[in-house]
């Protein structure tokens, strides 16, 4: 190949050259170059390797569905693996290399992959690597296979991804709009100003990085007049154009993904800008004016470096001012190459056109002789000559039904067209197939019932002047249906060529063996295609699957109508009835990092902390996870492990007093004459009959009567109720009440009202708890035993004029008290209480200790009722009253669930007490320590009350069945087993003396 | 994205839903008996078209809405609250009623 | 059958690859088969493949509406794991996995059966005791499982995100026989295989209809005529509930949900595992395919639906997930994301049962487990269908079992299909 850059024309700016770097060496071109036009003009041939074979690869095409040169951009974090040199701007300073190569591309040792290339078939790898070879000897397992896997996987993949963070910053970005245009070629530009002359708000987004779609490759300067006409009164119009923004999807209700790369292209940017932004764009009508992309043929050796499409031939020459070639093949089958190669004799290289088709009418061949491009009717490629890059090619003639070798011609570039595809990928999105056209030999989509509409030579319309006019047709039609004026008009007919296409896929001689290739980025062949017809792969989902055909990085766009076409001819029918493809989302890859946007890291999920945290951090808390909450998990004296902390915490508690941020409870107002009733149908025992100033521990269950959640409602008046609901299901319960309100029960009168932000608490525990809230309340009296009595319930106010609610409750199983306060108090409360319990040698506590004190009582907590235990298995069946009504009712009471051999909660210890063991072991039978096991244990502590391990869990028949039955709590996976007892699980203070004290 | 236009706030993406389930299940009374709810609880018509479903409007008013929508097609014919008080109150606002 | 090896692959090399032919018949439907099966997914083909190895049954059609392995067999992320405790589903997977491990020679089909290791990232202690309960089970039952601490993690995987996760990575749950496969090949493998024993596999035969005689199926009614069966067995997995009324059997515990599954472009060597993450409301899966696409998932779209679509808040929160455990997938680009329908039951686990018809059997309700399930399903499947009882293993996946009280519920999620991802 010997291209050359001219010495005019072109969009470049020859004022300011650009130095960048190409697999090591320091190369030049020009500002408005892209990567791929600066290496052409560099003469950079080999520019990739291919995926199977490593066959030589270079420019094939000037556009998103390139497929030779992939290369990877960047290095360290910023390491872009498969960028398309073709879509990569050129910046100073940018550093390129080649991929899938050793040493590098231009000389690749996996290049002698190709000399084994026969063995390498389509699906040759579902034959093989199974066991030992020839045979596949050996029956049994995985073990050969993965070892074959581990060299097949690295000769697989294309580029290499860094494995450094992502350093850069994407946005989320969210629009709305009457009406999106996709793309910027003719129909485009027209359709944008005629709905926005009407008035509607309109975007146009293009991929490119100027506006203007095929116009920019046109030399004349009429249509860049009219480009930038259009462009001015699109300005004045109010339409907001966006270029290198790619709409990759359309989905549901009119939304389009758009990608926008605002910083990909420039060589330092701007700290404030993100790398990329991902749009949502939320669009009434959306017009789909994507063009359509030229296809090649298959013919032997047709993916050598120096092949391309003729339309990418024009662009280097026109939009680059790249001569790619001095001596021109263009070989066609329908007009659109005849100005392209009209353009190439123009800048001065020798042309010679192959055209398929035999008659041709004259202002086709005016065209050549005027542009003295020597024309051969009736001509193809056969096979391209010469490697690394193509040299010459063999000429195949007409010869009845087929062709035959006829000449050879030489050249250095070759520029193919085969026909013209639209992009329908976007209507593929929304589910519509494509309908094949066969006087234009291309798939079109046909109308849809949402409002999205085609235009220009995504229509299938070809020629320029008529896809102004569609895109005209099409903004009309839309104005309309947005209830705007706009003037009617014909929508041009498909097509518009002067002559018909002749569709040509394939070119092959009996005899002549060639490699041809359809997928070149997966090296899939007309052979494979043939093959997998052989084998039965006939439709095009399997074809597709079996040869990896249109599964590479441009999702098909450049081989699936020729591999449709030869499993067409294999089978001897229409391509229609081989099927049509259907094109997924994303139409171009996108950056995971745009679709993440900023939730990613510390912002993935919401960190949510209590009124008191701050509080808390200076009292020296270590934090835990719960959920999304942090809470304190032990507040550590200096030199204290978790263990000792949380030994003392539980142990000072017991003895005086401790202090427990509880405010990550879920806490809901209900409210409203109907507020008994509600709750006592969602609670399994009865609220009917709760006084006002009384709180009461209730159980929820699903409607399939296993348990939901459970905590402690208060009722402050009548009609008014202060529920608490665990952490954990807080968000649940609120969603579930209000869902019987307003769907099963309407009939009842309640309001229920989340007020979890709303108030912050602190669980005062131990027998010291009545002296510190005492000390705190401005109303002493209201402490004392009498008033408040277990499961009381007062609103009071703090010292300090802070309004709280109290309610006397017990988690610890020690005399305590819940005390809450609006969340702004928070603080305040805490620096009320915290020199109280001090006062009486109290300690703050956290979730360690809270969870030692609460197994040690045997209270149930989320990780008991993991929603696949009933009531009954928690064993608080008697809380179910048989007598009213409760949701869940009918569905506890089903045969299964009433067994006796239900695995029950029960208390655990280790029979040597000298012993630890840990949650999570199963419960075995000591002669059967295998199989599912008996039970299991949820929770283990350290017991400071009982002076040895002890844990809960659950186990069939529960405590009676194992009484006095040594067990094995097996752990393998951690440490083995240990010798354990069954206990009631009320293992502290059974009798609530302490409690109700 | 689907998007559904809640009576009470406008369109909004479906994102700021929750998705019920099947609204023309009829929850039986609470006495009713087991196979009932067996079959209230657990079996689904599974409507392949056009089908009446509860959405829950939670990052929103917060209200239970029925809105029919094709599974298929993910097209919404019509979105109306859950609760006949609210359906009445909104009816009688278009209607320049008083509230 | 040409019997597949390397011997083979280079014989055939030097003649051109001639010498391949079809990997199974295409034959008209016979009037009546013995036992006819719809849906060639992975299910249904590894039903006929057990039907005629296991049973010895040879007079066998399975009908399919489209290409073999067109639905789900083709949409999953491949991955292969049999970490699942409860009763009956624990032995289930633990075969299933076993015969996953032989697959390939079985089939003489290179399923690329890949042990790659499962690894299930933990975030706190109460995580990690959840999934000792998980992971002993499994080792008490004869499977293989184990618990990472986080220096084993980061010497495994260095590349996830120790540093500034929202939720710190403390260690992780790992299934060392577990891993990965190629999808599409299990389909292929096992039609390939059933055909050889002489199962018709009918592609492009639309079931329109189902013709009861009483409390029996007496044939189907299909775009294709009218086949007579003797057994019928539905394994339609996404459409059970349309096929289950077709045989006016009324409603299933079923919804059909809509499940996507990404791609990235080709990349060499990135991830050597399968990696789960699951916390603060989320769920992500992740591997790499031989071909070097990153292969990953994450939870359903919500809402029930039969389009194989997905939108876009779903891809967003995969991709959140995505990037925070591998940060440096922030750069690797998204190819295709597609979806897939899923068969979501009231307790998570799968229907292998007989019916209320006497002679038609139904395999359904897979929820996100089909991938895996395949071998023992059709295993399992055929063995109720043979001997017109289930095996002990799958005595409680039946319709019945929440009118007894029984849920299989892995994940404790209660009567809400969309909650079982």
């Amino acid at each position: 190949m010997s291209a050359q850059r001219l010495q005019s024309g072109g969009r470049i700016d020859r004022q300011q050259r650009i130095e960048f770097n190409w697999d090591g060496r320091s190369l030049r071109g020009y500002a408005g170059d892209s990567l791929a036009s600066a290496l052409l003009a560099s003469n950079e041939t080999v520019l990739g390797r291919s995926f199977k074979y490593h066959r030589p690869r270079g420019i094939m095409s000037a556009g998103v569905e390139e497929s030779g040169a992939m290369v990877t951009i960047g290095r360290g974090a910023r390491r872009d693996p498969n960028v398309k040199a073709t879509m990569q701007e050129l910046y100073q300073g940018l550093h390129a290399s080649g991929q899938n190569a050793w040493p590098n591309v231009r000389y690749d040792v996996g290049a002698v992959n190709s000399l084994f290339g026969r063995f390498f078939a389509a699906g040759f790898y579902y034959k093989t690597f199974m066991g030992l070879p020839p045979f596949e000897w050996g029956s049994k397992g995985t073990g050969l296979w993965m070892k074959y896997e581990k060299i097949i996987r690295k000769a697989a993949g294309m580029g290499a991804a860094s494995r450094e963070p992502d350093p850069d910053v994407y946005d989320h970005a969210h629009g709305f709009c009457d009406v999106l245009v996709v793309g910027s070629g003719p129909a485009g530009l027209q359709a944008a100003l005629t709905a926005a002359k009407a008035g509607m708000e309109v975007w146009l987004v293009e991929q490119d990085c100027l506006l203007g779609g095929d116009l920019l490759n046109l030399a004349d300067e009429k249509t860049e007049k009219k480009r930038l006409e259009l462009i001015a009164e699109l300005e004045q119009a109010g339409v907001r154009m966006m270029t290198r923004t790619t709409a990759f999807g359309l989905y549901d209700n009119g939304i389009a993904g758009l990608l926008e790369r605002v910083t990909d292209h420039l060589a330092a940017a701007p700290a404030h800008l993100p790398r990329q932004r991902f749009w949502t764009l939320r669009a009434r009508h959306t017009i789909v004016a994507s063009g359509a992309m030229e296809r090649g043929m298959a013919f032997g050796n047709n993916d050598r470096p120096g092949i391309m499409n003729v339309a990418a031939g024009r662009t280097y020459l026109n939009r680059y001012a790249v001569r790619a070639g001095q001596q021109v093949v263009v070989a066609t089958n329908n007009d659109s190459a005849y100005d392209s190669a009209a353009d190439l004799a123009a800048a001065g290289a020798k042309v010679c056109l192959l055209d398929a088709r035999t008659r041709i009418g004259s202002n086709m061949l005016d065209i050549a002789g005027a542009a003295n491009i020597s024309l051969h009717t009736g001509s193809v490629p056969l096979n391209a000559r010469g490697l690394p890059a193509v040299n010459g090619i063999d000429v195949a003639a007409a010869a009845g039904d087929g062709w035959a070798f006829e000449s050879r011609l030489n050249c250095d570039l070759l520029l193919v067209s085969g026909g013209w595809s639209p992009v329908v990928h976007l209507m593929s999105h929304r589910g519509v197939k494509p309908v094949w056209d066969a006087e234009q030999a291309c798939f079109i989509a046909p109308p849809i019932e949402e409002p999205i509409h085609v235009a220009g030579s995504a229509a299938g319309i070809w020629n320029t002047d008529a896809c102004f006019d569609s895109g005209k047709s099409v903004g009309a039609r839309v104005v309309k249906a947005l209830g705007g004026k706009a003037r009617a008009r014909a929508m041009p007919e498909v097509g518009g060529w002067a002559n018909p296409i002749r569709p040509v896929y394939e070119v092959r001689v009996d005899g002549r063996k060639t490699k041809a290739i359809v997928d070149p980025q997966h090296d899939v062949t007309a052979d494979d295609v043939r093959l997998a017809h052989r084998e039965g792969f006939v439709s095009v989902e399997h074809l597709k699957r079996y040869t990896t055909l249109g599964m590479a990085t441009d999702g098909g766009k450049v081989g699936n109508i020729i591999g449709l076409a030869l499993m067409a001819e294999a089978i001897g029918t229409e391509i229609p009835n081989v099927g049509t493809t259907t094109f997924r989302p994303p139409y171009t890859p996108v950056a995971i990092g745009a679709l993440k946007g900023r939730n990613v890291d510390e912002h993935f999920r919401p960190l949510r902390r209590t009124p008191m945290h701050d509080w808390n951090l200076q009292q020296g808390a270590t934090m835990t996870m719960a959920g999304l909450w942090h809470r304190p998990w032990y507040f550590a004296r200096s030199g204290e492990t978790i263990n000792e902390a949380y030994v003392r915490e539980t142990e000072t508690t017991r003895a005086t007093v401790g202090l427990c941020d509880v405010t990550s409870l879920g806490k809901i107002a209900i409210q409203g004459p109907d507020a008994t009733e509600l709750l006592n149908r969602v609670y399994t025992n009865p609220f009917a009959k709760l006084p006002i100033g009384k709180a009461r521990y209730g159980i929820m269950l699903r409607d399939d009567g296993m348990v939901m959640d459970d905590g402690t409602t208060w009722r402050l008046s009548e009609t008014d109720y202060f529920m608490t609901t665990t952490t954990a299901h807080a968000a649940k319960v609120m969603v579930w009440l209000e869902e019987l309100l307003q769907t099963r029960w309407q009939d009842l009168r309640v309001h229920v009202t989340s007020v979890s932000e709303q108030w912050a608490g602190s669980a005062v525990a131990g027998p010291k708890a009545r002296e510190v809230l005492s000390a705190c309340v401005e109303d002493a009296d209201v402490m004392s035993s009498d008033n408040f009595p277990f499961m009381g319930v007062i609103e009071t106010t703090l010292k300090g004029g802070i309004p709280c609610r109290i309610a006397r409750i017990s988690f610890s199983g020690e005399l305590a008290y819940e005390a809450y306060v609006p969340s702004d108090y928070a603080p305040a409360m805490m620096d009320l209480l915290w020199p109280e319990a001090q006062k009486h040698d109290g300690c703050l506590y956290g979730l360690e200790a809270l969870g030692a004190m609460r197994i040690e009582k045997g209270h149930v907590t989320g990780a008991e009722l993991d929603g696949r235990v009933s009531i009954d298995d928690a064993g608080l069946g008697k809380m179910a009253n048989p007598d009213k009504l409760f949701i869940g009712k009918a569905m506890r009471n089903r045969p299964e669930l009433l067994r006796e051999d239900r695995p029950r909660l029960v208390g655990i210890k280790p029979v040597d007490t000298g012993q630890t063991f840990n949650a999570g072991s199963i419960l075995c039978a000591s002669n059967k320590v295998s199989g599912l096991g008996e039970g299991w244990i949820t929770a283990v502590t350290h017991s400071p009350a009982m002076g040895h391990w002890i844990g809960i869990g659950f186990i069939a028949g529960g405590h009676q069945a194992w009484e006095g039955k040594t067990l094995v709590a097996a752990d393998p996976v951690r440490k083995g087993n240990i010798n354990v007892e069954i206990i009631s699980p009320h293992m502290y203070d059974p009798s609530g003396e302490k409690m109700y004290g | 994205m689907i998007i559904i236009n809640c009576p009470f706030c406008g369109p909004r993406d479906h994102s700021e839903f929750g998705y019920g389930g099947d609204a023309s299940i009829d929850y039986p009374a609470l006495d009713a008996p087991m196979d009932e709810w067996h079959d209230a609880i657990f079996l689904r018509e599974n409507i392949c078209g056009m089908q009446a479903e509860t959405w829950h409007h939670v990052n929103g008013c917060r209200m239970w809405l029925i809105v029919e929508r094709d599974t298929m097609t993910h097209e919404i014919k019509s979105v109306r609250p859950a609760h006949g008080g609210n359906a009445a109150v909104l009816e009688n606002v278009a209607e320049g009623g008083e509230s | 059958m040409n019997r597949y090896s390397a011997w083979a692959v280079f014989k055939n090399g030097l003649s051109g690859h001639r010498g391949w032919t079809r990997q199974w018949r295409d034959p008209e439907p016979k009037k009546a088969y013995d036992i006819v099966i719809v849906g060639a997914g992975l299910h249904g083909l590894a039903t006929a493949y057990y039907l005629a190895k296991n049973h010895g049954l040879r007079n066998i059609a399975v009908l399919e509406k489209g290409w073999l392995g067109g639905g789900n067999a083709g949409r999953n992320t491949t991955i292969v794991r049999s970490n699942y405790m409860m009763p009956g589903n624990r032995e289930f997977y633990e075969h299933s996995l076993k015969l996953w491990e032989n697959l390939s020679h079985d089939l003489n089909y290179n399923v690329m059966f890949s042990q790659r290791y499962h690894v299930t990232l933990l975030h706190s202690p109460a995580a990690r005791d959840a999934a000792a309960r998980r992971y002993n089970t499994m080792r008490l039952t004869g499977s293989d499982g184990e618990l990472w601490d986080l220096a084993t993690l980061k010497a495994e995987i260095p590349h996830l995100n120790y540093n500034n996760a929202r939720f710190p990575i403390t260690g992780a749950a790992v299934q060392k026989r577990a891993g990965n496969a190629r999808h599409d090949a299990i389909a292929w493998g096992y039609a390939r295989a059933a055909d050889s024993l002489g199962v018709d596999i009918i592609q492009n035969c639309e079931v329109t209809g189902v013709t009861r005689n009483g409390g029996e199926v007496s044939a189907l009614e299909t775009s294709r005529g009218t086949i007579a069966a003797k057994k019928v067995g539905f394994a339609v997995a996404g459409n059970s509930s349309r096929l289950w009324q077709m045989a006016g059997l009324g409603r299933l515990p079923i919804e059909s949900h809509k499940l996507q599954a990404f791609v990235s472009e080709p990349l060499k060597p990135l991830l050597d595992h399968v990696v789960v993450f699951g916390v603060g409301g989320a769920h992500f899966y992740i591997s790499q395919s031989d071909k070097g696409g990153m292969v990953f998932g994450g939870d359903l779209d919500w809402y029930k639906s039969y389009a194989q679509r997905g939108n876009l808040p779903m891809v967003q929160d995969v991709a959140e997930c995505a990037t925070s455990i591998m940060p440096c997938l922030g750069r690797v680009r998204l190819l295709r994301h597609w979806a897939g329908v899923m068969d979501m039951s009231m307790d998570g686990s799968p229907f292998i049962c007989k019916t209320s018809l006497k002679n038609l059997y139904l395999n359904a309700g897979w929820n996100y487990g089909g991938f895996k399930a395949s071998p023992a399903s059709g295993w399992y499947f055929a063995d109720l269908i043979a001997n017109d009882r289930p095996d002990p293993v799958i005595e409680n996946h039946d319709l019945e079992r929440f009118r007894r009280g029984v849920n299989i519920d892995e994940r404790g999620a209660g009567p809400d299909p969309k909650l079982h991802g």
